[in-house]
This record gives C-alpha cells, sequence and structure tokens, in this order.
C-alpha cells in the first residue's frame, strides 16, 4: 500500500469494479428451486430412481449458480460461487450417511434402554433381559485409564516436537514413527499387549489395563498429531512477549502456549478418546471377556460395550417361539446406543472445560 | 504474494537455564523417547512372533503356496481400499471443515461440527453393521449403473454383486470413518488462521474463495495434511468394520464392485486370527508385519511428495 | 475468577455422575446373591475360552451352573478354537473349547499332555450343532439336493437355480433362472471345516478340496462370521449359504441326500449321525474324539454337522480348581446341560450312551 494520494484514474477504477453488477440474494434460492424442479420433471418423466433425481438436483443447483454468476457478475464471482456451492454441496453429501448412521442405531436402540438395561449385567442371562452396566463400567475404567496413560506421553511428546526439538533429528524421527504408529492394526496392538503382560505375569493374565495399554498404543499418535499441530499455530508473538517479560520458558510453554491451544488440543483428545472407545479386537484379547462387573483394572477380565455390541450380534442367542430377531441384536443396538452417548457427554464436558480455561481469542465459533 | 509468515521457532537470546525449565525440557523428551521405545516394542514383537510366518508349511497359506503369494493380495487389497477411502474422503472433509470454519452461520456450525465429531465414537462393529446391512444393499442400483455405463473402466469391469458387500461399500464405509478425523483437525486448523490475514485478503478486495485460497489454505496446509495421515492410519489399520462389509478373497483386482475382493491386512488378521493354529498366527503375525512396512513406505512417500511440494512454494 | 465459573460447571457434573453410579453391584447380581448356594461347597472363579460356536451353550451353561453355586464366576473368552487350545496349553486356560480336536501335525496333542503332567489330556463332545445349508430364492422353502450337487453349486460348476441337477432331485419344484451365489466364511472357521470336511467325503469326487477352516476357492461371494454369512444370504437374490441351524431362521433349508431319504436339518438327526460315528483311532481312554461319518446311510441321520470339544486335564494342581473344572464340566455333558444348550442355543444334546461315557470322564477330575 504506498501513502501518496490516490490519483483520480484509479478511483474511477475501483467505482467501475464496485459498480459491477451483483445477483440478489435470493438468486441462490431461485438457482435451488429451478434445480429441483427440471430434475424433479425428468425423473418423473424419465422414470428414473429418487435417488438419481436427488444427485441430479444437487448438480444442476452446484452448476447453475456458477454458470449464471459467470454471465453476470464475471469470473472471480463465479469462481466465489463455485466454491460455495463445492462447499454446500459436499456438506449435504456426507450428512446424508451420518444422519443415516445415527438414525439407524437411535431407532433400533431406543426401544431397549430402560433402567434394568443400564443396570444389571449378564450374569446368569440368557434369552431376553439384561443388561450393560458391568461393560459400561469396563468401558469407563478401560478407557480412562488408557487417557492417563497417553495424553500426558502424547502431550508431552508434541511440546517437545514444537517447544524444544525443533529441527533436531529426534524430533524428525519421533515425527515420522508417529505417523507409522497411527497405521498400527488394533489388533496387533492388542497382541502387543498380551505378550507384554505375558511376559510379566504369566500366561493366565488379562487384566483391564492390558486393554488400556493396547489402547494407549492407538491412542498416543492421534494426541501426538493434534496437539502438535495446534502448538505450532500458536503464534511466536505470544511467545516472544512472555519471554521479554523474562518469564522461564517452561512457564511461557504452559501459561502463554497451552492455554492458547487449548480448544483444539481438547478437540485432539476427544477425537482419541473417541478413537479407541469403540475398539473390540485388542480388548477381546486382552482384556477377556465377563458377564459380571468388575471394577478392579489391575485383577480379572473386564469387558467393554464394543467387546459386549460384537458378543451381542455374533452370538445373538435363538430366536424365542414368537419369532423376530435373535434377543442379542436388540441389546447390542441399545449398547451403541449407549456408547454414542458417554462420548457425546464427554464431548460435551471437555468442550466446557475448554471454554472456560481458554483465554478470549479473536477466533471464530 | 507471501501473506503468511510460518510461526518462527522462538529464539532464546542468552539461555538461562534454569531447573523448572531442564526438568520439564527432559520431561518432554523422555515422552517422544517412550514413544520410539513402544514402537520399537511392537516392531521386535511382530518380527520375533512372525518370524517362522515366513516359512511355514505350504498348507498353511492356502490357497496360495508361499508367504509372498499369500501377502501380496493383502497387501493390494490394503493400499486399494484406502486409496479408495481416502479419495472419497479428503475432498468432503476440507469441504465440510470450510463450511464450518467460513461458511456456515457460527450457530449452525457449532452443533454440526459437534455431530461431526461424534461420528469419530461410533464403534467400528456398528460401522460394520451399517455398512454390511444397510449401505451394502442400497449400493446395488449404483453397482449396476456403474456396470451397465462404465464397465470399460477396470474399476467397475464387474460382474456387479449381488450382495452390494463390495471393495466400494468397503472404500464408503472407511471414507466415513475417516472424515471425522481429518474434517475435525482441518476444521481446527482453518479457524486458526490468523483474522488479520484474511481481512488483508477481503480489503484487497478479495472474494472469500480467494481470501481462503491466498490467506486460509498455505497457513493450513501443514495441519491438514497431518489430518490427511491420520485418516490414512485410520483406513490402513481398520479391522472390524472391514472384515464385516467386505466379500473378501485373495486376489488382485481393480475391480471395485464385484463379489471378489481382496482382504485387508488388517481385516485379515481379524478374520482368521481366532480359529488359527500356532503355525497359522506366525503366518498372521507376519502379515502384521508387513502392514507395518506398508505404513513405513507410505508415509515415507507422502512426506517425499509433500518436502516437494513445499519446495515449489514459496513460505 | 476463570477457576469459579469452571468449579460452577464441574460441581453438578460430578454430582450427576456420581448420583449414577453409586449403586455398586448390577442390579441382577446383588438380587442374586441372597439364596440359591444352599449345599453348595463351591467357590471361585473358573477361567476357560475358545471357539466362538460354543459360546451361546456356555452362556446357558454358565448361567445355569452359577445360580446353583452363586459363589462361582466362570469366564468363557470367545477366542476361537486355535487360541483356546493354544491358552489352554500355556496353562492360560483351565479349560478350552475347540471346534476340533486335539491333532498332533503341530503337536498340540503331546504339549496338551505335557501341559497335564504327563497325563494324557480329556477331550468330550459338549456342543453339538447341526449346518444347515440355506438359500434365499423367492418362492422356495425348502429343497432336496444330494452332496455332490452342492458340492458342484460351491464349486461354482452349476450355476443357475433351473439346473437340470437340481430339477432331477426337486420334482415339480418351481425354480427360477436366477444365477447362483454361493456365500462362504471369510473367516478360519469350525463351520467351514466340518461343511468342506463334508463336501470331501461325501460329494463322490465332485469337491477335490481337503477339509480347511479357511474357504478353498479364490473368489465368490464371502461373509463373516455367522451372523454376517446369514445377513448377507438374505440380502442376495439366488445365494445359498451355510450356518449353524439355530441362526438360520427365515432362510431356505436344503434337506440332503441321506441313504435313500432326503434329511432336513434338525438337532435329533445331528445327534443321531454323531452317535453312529467312529471314535478316532489310538487315542488315549479319557479322550473321546469322534470321527463324523459323513457318508453315513442311517435313517433320519443329519451328517452335515459340528462338533465342539471341551478339552481339560484329568488332575489339577490345584484342589479348588479341579473341584470347579469337574463340577463345570459335569454338568456340561450331563442331561440337564445338555437340555440347557438344547433350548438355548439351538444344539443338539448327546444321546444317552455318549452323555454316559463323558460323564464318567470328567467325574474322575481330581487334584493332585
Amino acid at each position: 500500500m504506498s501513502t501518496s494520494t490516490p490519483l483520480e484514474p484509479d478511483t474511477f477504477a475501483i467505482t467501475a469494479d464496485l459498480a459491477q453488477p451483483r445477483l440478489p440474494a435470493w438468486a441462490v434460492l431461485l438457482d435451488v428451486v429451478l434445480a429441483a424442479g427440471v430434475a424433479g420433471l425428468l425423473t418423473l418423466l424419465l422414470g428414473w430412481s429418487p435417488y438419481a433425481g436427488l444427485v441430479l438436483a444437487i448438480v444442476l443447483a452446484a452448476l447453475g449458480m456458477p454458470l449464471w454468476s459467470l454471465l453476470v457478475e464475471g469470473r472471480r464471482a463465479a469462481a466465489d460461487r463455485l466454491a460455495t456451492s463445492v462447499v454446500w454441496a459436499s456438506f449435504g453429501v456426507v450428512l446424508v450417511p451420518l444422519v443415516w448412521l445415527i438414525w439407524l442405531v437411535v431407532k433400533n436402540g431406543i426401544g431397549v434402554i430402560n433402567s434394568e438395561f443400564l443396570s444389571y449385567d449378564m450374569r446368569n442371562v440368557i434369552g431376553e433381559g439384561g443388561g450393560i452396566y458391568h461393560a459400561l463400567w469396563g468401558t469407563i475404567l478401560i478407557t480412562l485409564a488408557a487417557a492417563i496413560i497417553s495424553i500426558p506421553i502424547g502431550l508431552f511428546t508434541a511440546i517437545y516436537l514444537v517447544e524444544y526439538g525443533r529441527g533436531s533429528r529426534l524430533a524428525r524421527v519421533t515425527t515420522f514413527l508417529v505417523d507409522v504408529m497411527t497405521g498400527i492394526p488394533s489388533i496387533v496392538a492388542g497382541l502387543f499387549a498380551l505378550s507384554l503382560f505375558v511376559l510379566i505375569f504369566g500366561p493366565a493374565i488379562r487384566i483391564g489395563f492390558g486393554g488400556a495399554v493396547a489402547l494407549s498404543l492407538l491412542m498416543i499418535p492421534t494426541v501426538v498429531r493434534s496437539s502438535e499441530e495446534m502448538l505450532r499455530l500458536v503464534p511466536s508473538d505470544l511467545r516472544e512477549a512472555s519471554y521479554a517479560l523474562g518469564i522461564p520458558k517452561w512457564r511461557t510453554i504452559v501459561k502463554v502456549v497451552l492455554p492458547t491451544a487449548l480448544g483444539g488440543i481438547i478437540t485432539g483428545i476427544v477425537l482419541a478418546v473417541s478413537r479407541v472407545i469403540g475398539e473390540t479386537a485388542p480388548l477381546l484379547v486382552v482384556a477377556g471377556a465377563t458377564d459380571t462387573v468388575n471394577f478392579n483394572l489391575f485383577n480379572g477380565r473386564m469387558t467393554t460395550l464394543p467387546v459386549y455390541i460384537f458378543q451381542q450380534y455374533s452370538q445373538p442367542g435363538i430366536v424365542g417361539p414368537a419369532g423376530g430377531d435373535p434377543p442379542g441384536y436388540a441389546r447390542a443396538w441399545g449398547a451403541a446406543l449407549v456408547l454414542i452417548a458417554i462420548v457425546m457427554v464427554l464431548n460435551l464436558v471437555a468442550r466446557i472445560i475448554g471454554t472456560y480455561f481458554a483465554p478470549k481469542t479473536e477466533r471464530r465459533r | 504474494m507471501s501473506v503468511t509468515a510460518p510461526p518462527q521457532p522462538p529464539r532464546a537470546a542468552k539461555p538461562v537455564v534454569r531447573p523448572g525449565d531442564r526438568i520439564f525440557a527432559g520431561t518432554a523428551r523422555v515422552a517422544a523417547l517412550t514413544i520410539m521405545l513402544a514402537l520399537a516394542g511392537v516392531f521386535v514383537f511382530l518380527a520375533l512372533e512372525g518370524y517362522p510366518g515366513l516359512s511355514a508349511p505350504e498348507r498353511i497359506y492356502a490357497p496360495a503356496t508361499d508367504f509372498w503369494s499369500y501377502v501380496g493380495p493383502l497387501v493390494f487389497g490394503t493400499i486399494l481400499a484406502a486409496c479408495v477411502a481416502l479419495v472419497i474422503a479428503v475432498p468432503f472433509s476440507i469441504g465440510v471443515a470450510l463450511f464450518i470454519s467460513h461458511y456456515a452461520p457460527p450457530r449452525v456450525a457449532v452443533p454440526i461440527a459437534y455431530v461431526i465429531d461424534l461420528l469419530a465414537a461410533v464403534p467400528s462393529v456398528v460401522y460394520g453393521l451399517w455398512g454390511g446391512l444397510a449401505l451394502a444393499p442400497a449400493t446395488r442400483p449404483l453397482i449396476d449403473w456403474l456396470y451397465d455405463n462404465l464397465s470399460f473402466i477396470p474399476f467397475f469391469a464387474g460382474p456387479p454383486s449381488v450382495t452390494g458387500r463390495t471393495m466400494l461399500t468397503a472404500g464408503i464405509v472407511l471414507a466415513i470413518m475417516v472424515v471425522p478425523i481429518t474434517t475435525a483437525i482441518s476444521r481446527e486448523v482453518f479457524a486458526q488462521t490468523p483474522r488479520l490475514h484474511e481481512e488483508a485478503a477481503m480489503a484487497l478486495g478479495a472474494t472469500r474463495w480467494e481470501m481462503i485460497r491466498l490467506a486460509v489454505f498455505p497457513y493450513a496446509r501443514s495441519g491438514v495434511i497431518s489430518a490427511v495421515m491420520l485418516g490414512l492410519g485410520r483406513a490402513l489399520g481398520e479391522t472390524m468394520a472391514v472384515a464385516m462389509v467386505l466379500s473378501a478373497t485373495p486376489v488382485v483386482t481393480l475391480n471395485l464392485i464385484s463379489n471378489s475382493n481382496p482382504a485387508t491386512i488388517a481385516s485379515n488378521i481379524a478374520s482368521n486370527y481366532k480359529e488359527a493354529t500356532p503355525d497359522k498366527q506366525a503366518v498372521l503375525i507376519a502379515t502384521g508385519l508387513v502392514l507395518f512396512a506398508v505404513t513405513f513406505v507410505v508415509n515415507f512417500a507422502a512426506r517425499w511428495v509433500i518436502s516437494r511440494g513445499e519446495r515449489n512454494l514459496t513460505r | 475468577m476463570i477457576r469459579t465459573s469452571f468449579r460452577r460447571a464441574i460441581v453438578p457434573g460430578l454430582a450427576v455422575l456420581a448420583l449414577a453410579l453409586t449403586g455398586c453391584g448390577a442390579g441382577n447380581s446383588s438380587d442374586g446373591s441372597d439364596g440359591g448356594d444352599a449345599g453348595s461347597s463351591l467357590s471361585g472363579s473358573l477361567a476357560g475360552g475358545g471357539a466362538s460356536s460354543q459360546d451361546s451353550a456356555q452362556q446357558a451353561w454358565r448361567a445355569a451352573f452359577q445360580t446353583e453355586n452363586s459363589g462361582v464366576t466362570i469366564t468363557y473368552d470367545p477366542v476361537g478354537s486355535g487360541t483356546g487350545r493354544e491358552n489352554f496349553i500355556s496353562k492360560a486356560y483351565s479349560f478350552a473349547g475347540s471346534d476340533s480336536y486335539l491333532n498332533d501335525d503341530e503337536g498340540e496333542l503331546s504339549s496338551a499332555k505335557e501341559r497335564c503332567g504327563g497325563e494324557d489330556a480329556i477331550e468330550v463332545p459338549g456342543y453339538v450343532s447341526p449346518i444347515a445349508i440355506v438359500f434365499n430364492v423367492p418362492g422356495v422353502d425348502s429343497l432336496n439336493l444330494d452332496a455332490k450337487t452342492v458340492a458342484s453349486i460351491f464349486d461354482g460348476k452349476i450355476t443357475t437355480w433351473d439346473d437340470p441337477a437340481i430339477a432331477a432331485l426337486n420334482d415339480g419344484a418351481d425354480l427360477p433362472d436366477t444365477k447362483i451365489s454361493p456365500v462362504h466364511r471369510s473367516d478360519d472357521s469350525g463351520t467351514t471345516q466340518n461343511f468342506t470336511d463334508y463336501l470331501n467325503k461325501a460329494g463322490d469326487g465332485a469337491w477335490s478340496y481337503d477339509a480347511d477352516g479357511v474357504w478353498p476357492i479364490k473368489g465368490g461371494e464371502a461373509a463373516e462370521g455367522t451372523s454376517g454369512l446369514v445377513a448377507a444370504v438374505k440380502g442376495g437374490e439366488g445365494t445359498i449359504g451355510y450356518a449353524d441351524e439355530s441362526q438360520a431362521g427365515g432362510l431356505g433349508l436344503v434337506s440332503v441326500k441321506v441313504g435313500e431319504e432326503f434329511v432336513a436339518p434338525s438337532a435329533e438327526g445331528a445327534a443321531k449321525a454323531l452317535a453312529v460315528s467312529k471314535p478316532v483311532e489310538g487315542r488315549s481312554d479319557v479322550d473321546l474324539a469322534i470321527d463324523i461319518d459323513r457318508t453315513t446311510t442311517e435313517s433320519g441321520a443329519y451328517p452335515v454337522l459340528l462338533a465342539s470339544y471341551l478339552i481339560a486335564c484329568q488332575t489339577y494342581d490345584d484342589a479348588n480348581e479341579a473341584a470347579l473344572v469337574k463340577g463345570f464340566l459335569s454338568y456340561i455333558v450331563s442331561e440337564a446341560g445338555q437340555q440347557a444348550s438344547a433350548t438355548q442355543a439351538g444344539s443338539a444334546p448327546l444321546d444317552a450312551e455318549l452323555s454316559a461315557k463323558a460323564s464318567k470322564i470328567v467325574g474322575a477330575i481330581s487334584a493332585k
């Protein structure tokens, strides 16, 4: 930006540019209605399936607006319109499977959930009845233990990568290894944890804590990767301001860097917890399966909700004289719904914590 | 046009090393080393347990004959499934992330972000159930159409599956499992773009899309790549969902819509580990080692591509 | 200031959480512990695991046994036969469930002997399940097929439902010209093992592959687990597969040719087929391993079945462990136990003779 006063012709050019015609706000609405109309008509006339009609309507609407804009508003505005269409369309498309999935779980699960389902375990239950109490506790305890192991390790590793080890060989190798670690199949993590505990405690060991170790192996990379990115985005002005006041580096990290990045870090942690809370295979291998509630992570088998769901699905029992689905299916859907609800609450709590601790910034949302 | 400056590493002028600092730095370094140790542990475990699997008796590998012909289709299937998943998931994730961070009205954006985060928590068994029971039958008209109109493309060579339990379906399920992860991280990164950069771009007369291209994307580049990497990890390592959705058999084919599809390494371990004899278990663990190597190579390749891309970009 | 608002938010949250979780034991367990243990001297916990095919039956046995002996907790990890056998040998499990008997090809029989302190390991059949050949062809509820035709269908040699070979066995059936899509299990399973064994032995040369837990043919439709297979058969048209009879509800059933008649899958038929089969040769007295006679011509016998074994030791170091294994296994092979699994898991009860033999063997389990 030059500081000299603008000359007359420039001013004219700007006004000319600003004066370019713009489509009114209702143009978007008209575009959508027209696209839907055309697609609906074609679908009816040519006898297409409603899905094909819907796809056509979305494509027409997404392309119609930029074309119209190109004719009236010019190339740059058309590109902008196109981008907007694409972003909206992609959002709409993603929403379909998501809503479908959640609807399926809620529809099938809601009928099962009652106080008995939540407070009974499966001890001595055959056929109908029984509940998820043992699996609920198993999930809470094992996931909590996994979080307690992996959050400090993950967070400190991210701090090392961003604040201390920048450019060092250890940092580069660690970043790479963390990426490799994201690809460990969950069952391999389970087998590894099992052989580790068998090595220490003998072959008969099946404990909930083993499951937590396996899960943290899956959780750490997500925590590291997401917190690393968030720490990296903290403006260096903030750090420098803090150093300038003579504050030690570690206090700067604790008091300035971490709070600034807190929202993102919490998203990452919640994501990591969500990623592992639904794991089945490793837990079946290390933590075993039981019908009975067990509160001790370090002694005896523990069942978690996903293991419970898998068991109820694969061994649903036999259909009663009334017919219909085997009793296990309903329990599996109910447990899935409860699991999603747990994560929802967890998510909410994490977000509340996040907003209370995070400093006021100019960030959106 | 350089509107962004990546955050510079803090420059310590005259380091006064305080004990607090030393402890903190030490802890951070130990944490990084713990990760290396854990990974080394997994590697050693896989190598020790899997080594006998490389040369087990021939009948263990049936219907293949030796380890490499056994693992070959699995490696192919793993990469194919991950590619299909990422091709679908990445554009959509970025679209949705942008929608949440820059397009949707804030009052709508927060609940949407919330719902999408929630999807990361749906257990893979449930994704498997949904994919197998609801999605697979629903894809049948689509794959029939693809076969009728596009069968000259090897991906849609057919014959179309009658149950819809195809590689395409598995790819879609994986994509939907990947979307929440990539979206969540991308949107956090997009939202962190300094407001000043965005406003500067707007003040220069940029449209919203130009502002995003000039201010948001360059700033968010590395974060989005991380997000994609995490998604890739999930796609490569997913077990139960793929096992439950995919109709798997040891073949190598690009065909996405038939009933004969290569399994992925992880789903194959999950399917076969339970009933395996010790010899077979060693073979399966050896395939786990191969998956490890595949992840290694894929990450390496991705990194190389990214660093080349970055050199072309003046940052 | 931040602290206060945070606390204000978290305290009610914690209170709700605490309220929700104050009840310690599960609702039904605390009820159950009041009575029922009169006369029972057993207590403690017993860990077993293995074949997932037995899981439903194990649930039924466990429920009944634990109700009778309320101080006892039995766990059964459905980790699969292979892992079950391995964990039994490594002493991780006190007993194991396995879809195939111990085999000395990989030294399992001798390892099991070693694990049991040099004595032969006990092997008794506990869970017998008929495997139904199920199909989904609109308008057709049942078909008569012989093993050779079934083998040709699964081998891809017969490709449409109106094939003359099928029509010849089903006079007057209205068969469509739909393509046949055979569905097999994608996981390694005892069901596949027994089904391919049947095709191999009874298929009259139409099945050239050995019996194997992994489906031996490349290509074709595959599905994970019994539930997955049943869902896949239901989801497609013209599909055919094989699954435990108890899970085959709503699908068409194949009656297989035995001798001169066609037999529909049933628990009684499976029990009969097992009763006429011969024990494996060269086994010890406590080993009831059976080679199922797939080609039996016995009237009413249904030879497509899965027999799942219970594996244990004759003596245990720990007296309590021995008492628990003895008690639980005795219950399983008893008439009451077999009846429980028949009603709750759709299995075929052992016939009286086999049950008596098995009871005698597990009744002799003792502490060292």
